[in-house]
């Protein structure tokens, strides 16, 4: 008897000893200098600011005669967004979306215009404006039983070994978070603060984007910009994020 | 064809009269420097904020240059005392001579 | 790069056959435009301060202090800062002109360093001299970057 509870804590224990309670849980935020917190904390440092009135006028514009503003069917982006971004990706109406998959969702049904182009300015101002109304929120867990599925492909995805460098994320990022690689602190690598501006990029972008650098550094294939996998990832990414607070609009080096 | 660049001015709304105040201007600029290639491997063209001049009620108290050193989304932040009530206005002028101008107000009692 | 390396593309680069990458600045070519600023005049060090963080996590964006000691009164005051890296494509940074009114002789601004260098900052006050002081810094950048 007392054998078999040891195999089952054992058994627990590998499962779940990487998985950080939520005090442990730690945004990149706290590895960065503190010139570069300064950036992100104050809206008149923080470059990303522009974006949020890029937004902001996107949200009041109509797009054409026939077409209605965000405006006119959400109202004030700064009740009716409050909280929106903390619950993305999510599935709407039997397909699994991002908080990008929903805004162009919108500017196609709604709006009759076609698709913002991923990391086009347009896009990503309009992402920057809605994630900011979540700023200071907790991320939600997505507790939708469609959405299971991709979850479990995301954390595998996760956990992977990928590229030439033949390392997974969570190697670095579960495993090593707080050493050192190449001069920088090793972070938990939590999506808190997205899209961001990073210093790297001069400008704002998204978590893809951030993605793929990853997967440039282990010298992996990249997915197709389409792929499920990016989904699968982000969806993985938020929920082990859980509980953590939007920062959104981060700057980071 | 060139936008005006957004620009963000923070000002003290109130100060007392000969108190050293503190001004930060910020812009929205790539501040392409020219050193930079695409994805085919053609340098992209310079274009960068070059000039950045601050008035006071039409007096100029402080100036700067700018070159390609400067990071993009540029910020600068200095000091002025506040002698009087008005006006401090705060121009951007790019490469090609393309200014915006920005102003905020200031109250000195 | 090695010093002999950049000063090879330097050269190259002034009889316009550098490569497509850029040549470096090298501490010759700053005390060059140093030397175009000031001419003749001996540059004092000491009253300029330039504040830089020592460990710097990405080159693209550094914050940059630069603060002159003056009374700042209208018959002694700083009338201008230059701030010159010597490990640039470009040697010249910033110039900052103060006046009486400005009360103080400071400037914050977010700058660009290509690689680990000194960066010199020289000031001219209105009595026409000339002081200067410098950071020295060690640029990091990201793990994980786009270009490879």
């Amino acid at each position: 008897m007392r054998f078999c509870l040891y195999l089952v804590l054992s058994f627990l224990i590998a499962c779940f000893s990487h998985a950080l309670e939520l005090h442990q849980r730690q945004s990149s935020y706290i590895n960065i200098s503190p010139q570069t917190q300064a950036m992100q904390d104050d809206p008149t440092l923080n470059p990303a600011t522009f974006w949020i009135m890029d937004g902001e006028s996107l949200w009041a514009q109509k797009p054409s005669s026939q077409s209605p503003a965000c405006s006119e069917c959400h109202g004030q982006v700064i009740t009716s967004m409050k909280g929106v971004a903390a619950t993305f990706p999510k599935s709407v109406k039997g397909r699994l979306l991002n908080l990008d998959g929903q805004i162009n969702h919108c500017r196609t049904t709604k709006q009759q215009q076609t698709v913002w182009p991923l990391e086009s300015k347009a896009l990503l101002s309009m992402s920057v404006l809605i994630a900011n109304q979540s700023k200071g929120m907790p991320i939600v867990a997505n507790k939708q039983p469609e959405t299971q599925m991709a979850l479990k492909t995301g954390e595998a995805l996760f956990k992977q070994r990928m590229g030439q460098v033949n390392l997974s994320c969570a190697k670095c990022h579960d495993d090593r978070y707080g050493m050192r690689l190449a001069g920088s602190v090793i972070p938990q690598a939590h999506p808190t603060g997205y899209p961001i501006y990073r210093l790297e990029w001069q400008t704002v972008g998204s978590l893809q984007r951030r993605l793929r650098n990853c997967m440039n550094a282990v010298r992996a294939q990249l997915f197709e910009p389409d792929a499920p996998e990016w989904l699968h990832l982000e969806l993985y990414l938020m929920w082990r994020a859980r509980g953590m607070l939007i920062e959104s609009p981060g700057v980071r080096p | 064809m060139k936008r005006p660049l957004r620009t963000i001015v923070t000002v003290p709304a109130k100060a007392t009269r000969g108190q050293l105040i503190t001004v930060r201007a910020l812009a929205q600029h790539p501040m392409e420097n020219g050193f930079r290639h695409n994805e085919i491997g053609q340098r992209i063209e310079r274009d960068i904020l070059t000039d950045f001049i601050c008035l006071y009620n039409g007096i100029e108290v402080f100036r700067a240059k700018l070159h390609t050193g400067i990071a993009a989304n540029p910020v600068i932040e200095f000091n002025t005392l506040a002698i009087e009530s008005g006006e401090l206005s705060f121009e951007w002028r790019d490469s090609d001579g393309l200014s915006t101008i920005a102003s905020a107000r200031i109250e000195v009692a | 790069m090695t010093i002999q390396r950049r000063n090879c593309l330097a050269w190259l680069s002034a009889l316009g056959l550098a490569p497509h990458s850029m040549a470096f600045a090298s501490p010759d070519q700053a005390r060059q435009a140093i030397q175009q600023l000031v001419g003749d005049q001996t540059v004092q060090t000491g009253r300029v301060i330039l504040d830089i963080p020592p460990l710097i996590e990405n080159g693209n964006s550094v914050v940059m202090t630069v603060r002159v000691e003056s009374p700042m009164t209208a018959h002694d005051y700083v009338k201008s800062v230059h701030v010159l890296a010597e490990g640039n494509p470009l040697p010249h940074i910033l110039s900052a002109h103060f006046t009486p009114r400005s009360g103080r002789a400071h400037v914050m601004s977010r700058v660009r360093l290509a690689e680990n260098q000194r960066v010199w900052a020289i000031a001219l006050m209105s009595n026409g001299s000339f002081w200067r002081g410098y950071a020295d810094t060690l640029v990091t950048t990201s793990a994980c970057t786009e270009e490879r």
